[in-house]
C-alpha cells in the first residue's frame, strides 16, 4: 500500500513548502473536475505522469503500490458502465444496460480517479508527515478568529502522526508475542478471529494509556503550558519553486478552460 | 533439539525502496541443551535471527532446521503451532504482552492455545509462578495492578508455562534493578542445570555472557562473524572493541593487572576465576 506512504528524498518536488503542495493537490483534484473531453484529459494526464520523474519516482513502483485500490476503481467503473441510461444502447441483458453514455461516464470516471489518487499519492510520497502537519496549521490559522483551536489540533495531528510508526511497531510485537504463545491470527471463523484479536488490543490499548502518559509529563516537565506563546522550530518558507507551481496551477487552469468549451 | 542455520539470508520489505537486510548468509547450529548467548551491537540482527528460531519470520533465501521441522522460504504458516509450543519465545519488554484479567488466567493462556484442558492449566500456572519467584497472593490479581519487575516475571511465567524445550531470551533483564536481574539470571540458569532447558540469550550485559553461557555467536551487520566459547571469544580484546563490543568485568580488571605485572594462565571469565588466578600470585591460598 502506497498511499499515506513518505519515502525519503531530495527532489524539486521534494523540496517544495508542503502549504503549496497540500493546497496544491487540493487546487488540482479541483480542476480535474474542469476536463471533460479527451484533450483535457490528456494534457492532465501528460501533467500528472510529468511529475513524477520530478520527484524521482518509478512508475512502475508507483503503479505496484496502488494495486490495492484498483479494485475500488474497477468497482466505481462497473457501476457507471452498467447502470448509466441514455444515449445509444449497444448491449441489454435483465436491468443491465450498456449505453454510449454509460461507456464514456464510465472511462470518465476512470480518468479521473485515476488522477486524483496519482495526485494525492504523490503528495504522501513526497511530504514528510510533520510538514503536512505544519501546513494543516499554517492553513487554518483564520480559522482562529472563530475560536477553532487550531494549535490543539496541529498539535494532537502532529502527536499522532509521531506515533503511527511507534503504535505499528508495537502492533507487530505484540502480534509476534502473542503468536509465539499460540496465537492464531487471520485463521478459523469470523468469532474465533474476533476473539484473537483480544490479546493483541488489550496490551495496545495499555501501551498507548502508558505512553500518553509519559508523553503528557514529559511535555509538561519540559516547560509546555499549552498553544499561546510558542516560537517555532521548522518555520515554513515560500521559495522559488513554489511560485513556479502556482504559475504552473494557473496556467493549466486557463488552458482547461479554454479547452473544454473548445 | 537442535537449531540449524544453512546459509540463511532475511531482507525486510523486499522488492520495494524499504528493503533492509536483517540477515545476511547465516550458517550456525544451536545444539540442543546448550546455553547460547548471542551479542552484537544494536541493529546488528540478533532480534531478527531470534525470530527464526520459531519460525515468527522465514528466510528469504536459505533454510532453518527446527528439531525435525525444515523451515525454507516456502513454508506453509500453518501448522506451525507445534513449533511455537516447543520454542518458548520471551521477547523484550515482555510484560507489554499481558492482557487476561487476572494473572492465573495470563499464564494459562498459552497452555491453553496449546490445547490443555483449563484446570490442568491453572494448576499449571500456580506452579509456574512460584517457579518464577511470584507471591501466592498474586495468582488472583490483575496484571496490571503489580509492580514493573513483577509484570516481567508473569509474563516469562507465561512462557515457561507451555513447557517449551528451548527458550529464547531476548534481553530478559533490560530495565531491572540489580537484584531483579541476579534472580531471573539464576531462574535461567537453574532450568538449564536442572532440566535441561535449551537457552538461548541475546543481551548486552558481557558480565552474564561470561557468567552462563557456553557458546557465543557474535553478529555484526546482519552477519554472523565469529562463534566459539566466552572464552575464544573475550580472549580478543581489540577485536571485540572493532565490533562495538566491550569485556566482561573481570576480563577487562585481569587485562589491568596483567598490565602491571600479574601473569594469568588463561584469561579469567567469571569472578571466582580471577580469585583463583590472583590467589598463588598474592601468595595466598586457593581454600582461602
Amino acid at each position: 500500500m502506497l498511499l499515506g506512504r513518505y519515502i525519503p528524498g531530495n527532489s524539486p518536488v521534494h523540496q517544495l513548502d508542503p502549504r503549496t503542495k497540500l493546497l496544491g493537490c487540493f487546487y488540482y483534484i479541483g480542476i480535474v473536475f474542469l476536463a471533460n473531453n479527451w484533450i483535457t484529459y490528456a494534457l492532465l494526464f501528460v501533467l500528472t505522469l510529468g511529475l513524477l520523474p520530478l520527484a524521482r519516482v518509478r512508475l512502475g513502483f508507483f503503479l505496484r503500490g496502488l494495486r490495492a485500490i484498483m479494485f475500488l476503481i474497477l468497482f466505481t467503473v462497473l457501476l457507471q458502465l452498467f447502470f448509466t441510461t441514455g444515449g445509444h444502447v449497444w448491449w441489454q441483458w435483465g436491468w443491465l444496460t450498456v449505453t454510449s453514455k454509460g461507456v464514456l461516464n464510465a472511462v470518465y470516471i476512470l480518468c479521473r480517479l485515476v488522477l486524483i489518487i496519482f495526485a494525492s499519492t504523490l503528495l504522501t510520497l513526497t511530504t514528510q508527515p510533520l510538514g503536512l502537519a505544519d501546513a494543516v496549521e499554517s492553513i487554518l490559522k483564520p480559522l482562529k478568529k472563530i475560536h477553532v483551536p487550531v494549535t490543539e489540533l496541529a498539535l494532537m495531528l502532529s502527536i499522532a502522526l509521531r506515533f503511527v510508526p511507534t503504535l505499528m511497531d508495537q502492533t507487530t510485537k505484540t502480534m509476534n508475542a502473542q503468536r509465539a504463545r499460540g496465537v492464531d491470527f487471520g485463521s478459523g471463523g469470523p468469532i474465533k478471529q474476533l476473539k484473537s484479536i483480544v490479546p493483541l488490543f488489550i496490551p495496545l490499548f495499555v501501551s498507548a494509556f502508558s505512553m500518553a502518559d509519559d508523553l503528557a509529563t514529559a511535555m509538561e516537565a519540559r516547560g509546555f503550558r499549552g498553544g499561546d506563546g510558542r516560537t517555532r522550530y521548522r518555520a515554513l518558507a515560500y521559495h522559488r519553486g513554489d511560485v513556479v507551481a502556482a504559475i504552473l496551477l494557473v496556467a493549466v487552469t486557463v488552458v482547461l478552460i479554454v479547452l473544454r468549451t473548445h | 533439539m537442535d537449531i540449524t542455520f544453512d546459509h540463511v539470508s532475511y531482507t525486510y520489505q523486499p522488492g520495494t525502496p524499504f528493503a533492509g537486510a536483517g540477515l545476511r548468509d547465516v550458517s550456525t547450529t544451536i545444539r540442543g541443551g546448550e546455553y547460547t548467548a548471542i551479542i552484537g551491537h544494536t541493529g546488528s540482527g540478533k532480534s531478527t535471527l531470534l525470530q527464526h528460531l520459531n519460525a515468527l519470520l522465514k528466510p528469504t533465501e536459505g533454510t532453518v532446521t527446527i528439531g525435525d521441522r525444515v523451515i525454507t522460504p516456502t513454508t506453509n504458516n500453518k501448522h506451525l503451532r507445534p513449533l511455537r509450543q516447543q520454542v518458548g519465545m520471551v521477547f523484550q519488554f515482555p510484560e507489554s504482552q499481558l492482557f487476561e484479567s487476572t494473572v492465573q488466567r495470563d499464564i494459562a493462556f498459552g497452555p491453553e492455545n496449546f490445547g490443555m484442558g483449563k484446570d490442568e492449566a491453572a494448576q499449571l500456572a500456580a506452579d509456574t509462578a512460584k517457579l518464577v519467584g511470584l507471591p501466592d497472593d498474586v495468582l488472583g490479581r490483575s496484571p496490571f495492578d503489580l509492580s514493573g519487575g513483577q509484570m516481567r516475571r508473569v509474563a516469562i511465567a507465561g512462557v515457561l508455562a507451555m513447557q517449551p524445550s528451548v527458550l529464547v531470551l531476548d534481553e530478559p533483564t533490560a530495565g531491572l534493578d540489580p537484584a531483579g536481574r541476579r534472580d531471573l539470571m539464576a531462574l535461567f540458569a537453574q532450568l538449564h542445570r536442572e532440566q535441561g532447558l535449551t537457552i538461548v540469550l541475546v543481551t548486552h550485559q558481557m558480565d552474564d555472557v561470561a557468567d552462563f553461557a557456553e557458546h557465543v555467536l557474535v553478529m555484526d551487520g546482519g552477519a554472523l562473524v565469529k562463534e566459539g566459547t566466552p572464552r575464544e571469544i573475550f580472549a580478543d580484546a581489540e577485536w571485540l572493541q572493532a565490533h562495538s563490543l566491550a569485556l566482561p568485568t573481570t576480563t577487562r580488571m585481569a587485562g589491568e593487572l596483567t598490565e602491571r605485572g600479574f601473569h594469568f594462565d588463561r584469561v579469567p571469565l567469571t569472578l571466582a576465576e580471577l580469585a583463583d588466578g590472583l590467589a598463588p600470585q598474592l601468595g595466598g591460598s586457593l581454600d582461602e
